[in-house]
């Protein structure tokens, strides 16, 4: 059969693709984090990732520290939730010596853990808006996460590397002035959440960006092994908080906010809601929270026996986990991180596959990672 | 806790030979090297542990333990699998096929570590540099000094 | 006041002419002095825009803006006009040298040359075409070829997806803008500005063809290359699209020409759609030097308020949406004229 003139044409023309180099240093990989695209026209074909520049040994350094020492550096892991990596290391290793701790100091911990989480969210909403070129969201989303980070300067003396717990409590007690500044925010920030909804959530724009793009199903995230707000935006009802509770979290209440599709627009509301749950959470433990002492009686020398331990806390980007293995020394003979990002952005390349170069930096933005946590 | 160390040994009795529970680590199934894979599978498939919460490995003395943590979603039942393997040459099958989350970790484990995960899509390293030499966790890895 | 402009102009042609200069050589000398001039309003109105974005973008997301350099910040933009002349002029290896050092240039001259037709006032117009909105349209059309060449010359992968973006967006948006322009045209049956600009004496054509204008202003913004639709440059996405590899005063000058267009635009707007240099008390040069600052204000608050749009929904939007509606006006306008003729 003869080949219309349209078919001679398309057989001739050849199509080629392209590898493009997005990183290390790149506006919206969040960090030095790179990914190599493989691109038919503007759509990404193949994606590689590339990580580590920004690998420092914590798991190494930490087999030289004393256990007490290693609590700094933990601020570092995912450095936009310091609060939540110190509360996890520290519980590792309470409950490795099977310490308890007060009850106030506990207190203090989910106050100050649950405000690094809206601290954490609102840098991931506010960038995820940046992201979409949605500059002034990122604005207002920092706006009010400056005065979290006022709050915690008021009683750590630090705005981001707080370094506040200690093993058997927390290092600075609660001050009235904190208090007040903390009701405050409570007030406030229920409108300053509406406020963003309506410039950025509710946009038309936004909506059709991240509606159907980078789509993970349940089956799928499990088996990728996707924690925290990732995997309830896919329509799993899981929290640890809720169903694995640690330290005190089976005290309170609050919902599980769980998206439908499993898509970047999901990702998005899921996070919108925690962090109006989380302050739920706050006004709970503010008026729930008793007298007393914020330290518990632990030895000068923190000297564990011999044994191993595996705790995983909920944190702001997903399921934080420590291992940690004592040798009955000052110092832990092996410490593994789980990061939470460093697991999340392997199924990136799944997902992104199809979509085009904007559709990829909105599904790297709807997972949120910290290259802090993802490298170690 | 108390529940790990019930399920261990639940699941220690099913396997019969398969699996060792030490007295001294309640709660820890062992697994020999050639029944690991058989072992895992059966874990994901008949007992429910769909989550891969964590996979390591430890550099000891005499050996290198390879540590698997399991979960059950949404049961929250865990258990913890650990290998001995071979120091000088450390391999243990890989698991991409049962959980994809080990990709990644089994990628960090081998490049820190230097286990050789056989069967793994792309093994190479993650986090060090690609002309690094050495698995910096290891216990024998020599550090410079800070110049 | 009202005619400040062309009584200077007048003045110094006068002077000129009683050096005993002949005719040719002061008519030569004028048309250089109105270039200047012009090439004078384009400049500082730039150095000012790029400042009132910094501040107006401020204000929409809570912060001051820059306040440093100069009472209130003002000398900001100066200061930053003179760091980029200062900087080494970098050409990467890789670029083909002459594409790239010439896109700076092309995408410069279309941005000054629109400038010929736009009426600042009562009679001060550089040279009323009877074509004045055909020629606006070639010329502004012909920045595309300035960003390809950008975005090829440059040689690097970024660069070249912004290129073809570019050419993608400009080209399909022309149409229709143009078509939103015809409904205005056809009312007043001439593409002279001057004549443009008297038809709307008693009525502006904002308020008879108000889904012109707004077509108008999207594919204006698509044309302009700026927010929602600044796929072009998409930061987030291709670091700086087609003036990745610029820097230094070739990169302004990329700079100085997409605010160059922008007061082009706006200014084609206010004659087209908001009754040209007219108004009430104030000379008209005040009067247009307002309503093009509305125009522009509109542009900023757009683009400061709206996340980017992407690829393949923008040329949904324009196929599909914005070009169907332009043909719909114009049909709608030419029952409404054929109508008017009946009755009238």
């Amino acid at each position: 059969m003869e080949m219309s003139n349209i078919q001679v044409y398309k057989k001739n023309l050849k199509t080629q693709e392209i590898t493009l180099n997005m990183g290390p240093q790149h506006p919206s990989t969040h960090g030095v984090y790179r990914c190599i695209l493989t691109l038919d026209g503007e759509y990404v074909t193949h994606l590689e990732n590339v990580m580590g520049y920004l690998h420092r040994g914590m798991e190494k350094l930490a087999e030289d520290r004393t256990y007490t020492q290693f609590i700094p550096y933990t601020d570092r892991l995912d450095y936009l939730a310091a609060a939540l990596n110190n509360i996890g290391y520290v519980q590792t290793v309470e409950k490795l010596m099977d310490i308890e701790v007060p009850e106030r100091a506990e207190y203090i911990r989910v106050i100050v853990g649950e405000l690094q989480r809206i601290a954490s969210h609102l840098v991931y909403v506010g960038s995820y808006a940046l992201d979409v070129n949605g500059f002034t969201g990122w604005m207002y989303a920092f706006r009010d996460r400056e005065r979290i980070l006022d709050l915690f300067e008021m009683i750590t003396g630090s705005r981001m590397t707080l370094s506040f717990p200690r093993i058997g409590g927390v290092s600075h007690d609660i001050t009235d002035e904190f208090v007040e500044g903390l009701e405050k925010f409570i007030e406030d920030f229920p409108a300053c959440l509406d406020e963003f909804d309506g410039l950025v959530t509710g946009n038309e724009i936004f909506q059709a960006r991240t509606k159907g793009v980078g789509v993970l199903d349940v089956e799928t995230a499990i088996n990728y092994g996707i924690s925290g707000p990732n995997l309830r935006a896919s329509g799993y009802e899981f929290d640890l908080r809720k169903h694995d509770p640690y330290g005190i979290y089976d005290r309170f209440e609050f919902d599980i906010p769980t998206g439908e599709n499993g898509d970047s627009f999901d990702r998005f509301i899921v996070r919108m809601e925690e962090m109006r749950q989380s302050l739920r959470i706050i006004k709970q433990a503010l008026r729930d929270i008793p007298d007393g002492p914020i330290q518990a009686k632990v030895p000068k020398v923190i000297k564990p026996k011999a044994g191993e331990v595996y705790h995983q806390i909920e944190g702001a980007k997903g399921w934080l986990g420590y291992y940690l293995v004592s040798d009955g020394s000052t110092k832990p003979y092996r410490l593994h991180i789980h990061g939470p990002s460093f697991v999340n952005l392997g199924v990136f390349p799944e997902i992104a596959k199809g979509g085009n170069i904007q559709d990829a930096v909105v599904i790297l933005a709807s997972i949120d990672i910290v290259l802090g946590e993802v490298d170690r | 806790m108390d529940k790990q160390i019930e399920l261990a040994e639940k699941l220690a009795k099913k396997f019969k030979d398969k699996v060792e529970v030490l007295e001294e680590e309640p709660g820890t199934l062992y697994v020999s090297k050639d029944d690991f894979l058989d072992v895992m599978t059966k874990l994901k498939e008949k007992h429910g542990f769909n989550y891969l919460v964590d996979l390591t490995a430890v550099d000891y003395e005499n050996e290198i333990v390879a540590v698997y943590h399991l979960m059950v979603l949404p049961d929250c039942d865990k258990v913890k699998v650990k290998v001995k393997l071979d120091k000088e040459d450390p391999r243990i099958p890989s698991v991409v096929s049962l959980w994809a989350a080990a990709d990644v970790q089994e990628r960090e484990t081998y490049d820190l570590m230097g286990v050789i995960y056989e069967g793994h899509p792309n093994l190479k390293r993650i986090l060090c540099p690609d002309d690094f030499e050495g698995h910096p966790l290891r216990k024998d890895y020599k550090l410079e000094a800070r110049r | 006041m009202e005619r400040l402009f062309l009584n200077l102009g007048e003045g110094i042609q006068q002077w000129l002419a009683s050096l005993g200069l002949g005719a040719t050589a002061v008519s030569l000398i004028m048309v250089a002095i109105k270039v200047a001039a012009i090439l004078g309003f384009v400049l500082l109105n730039v150095l000012y825009l790029v400042y009132l974005e910094r501040k107006i973008s401020a204000y929409i997301q809570q912060r001051l803006g820059p306040n440093r350099v100069g009472p209130r910040g003002l000398l900001q933009t100066t200061m930053d006009v003179i760091k980029l002349i200062s900087k080494e002029d970098i050409i990467p290896q890789a670029a083909d040298r002459k594409v790239f050092r010439l896109a700076a240039i092309v995408v410069f001259i279309p941005a000054v040359m629109l400038y010929a037709v736009i009426p600042f006032g009562k009679d001060m117009i550089a040279i009323d075409l009877n074509i004045g909105v055909f020629y606006f349209i070639a010329v502004s059309s012909t920045t595309t070829i300035a960003f390809l060449m950008a975005g090829w010359g440059s040689n690097n992968k970024y660069s070249l997806l912004g290129g073809m973006r570019t050419v993608a967006q400009m080209v399909s948006y022309e149409i229709p803008l143009v078509f939103s322009i015809l409904g205005v045209i056809m009312l007043t049956g001439s593409l002279k500005m001057s004549d443009i600009i008297a038809a709307q004496k008693d009525v502006w054509f904002i308020v008879l063809q108000p889904i012109a204008f707004l077509i108008f202003f999207i594919a204006g913004t698509a044309e302009l290359n700026r927010a929602p639709f600044d796929l072009p440059e998409g930061e987030q996405e291709l670091i700086a699209g087609a003036t990745t590899e610029y820097s230094g005063m070739r990169w302004a000058i990329f700079f100085l020409a997409e605010y160059s267009n922008l007061v082009a635009m706006s200014a084609l707007a206010v004659t087209l759609f908001l009754g040209g240099p007219s108004g009430p008390w104030a000379p008209s040069w005040i009067w247009f030097v307002i309503k093009v600052y509305i125009m522009i204000y509109l542009f900023m608050w757009v683009r400061w308020t709206f996340p980017r749009i992407r690829v393949d929904h923008l040329m949904h939007t324009n196929w599909k949406f914005l070009l169907p509606l332009s043909l719909a006006n114009i049909l709608v306008t030419g029952i409404g004229i054929k109508i008017f003729e009946w009755f009238s």
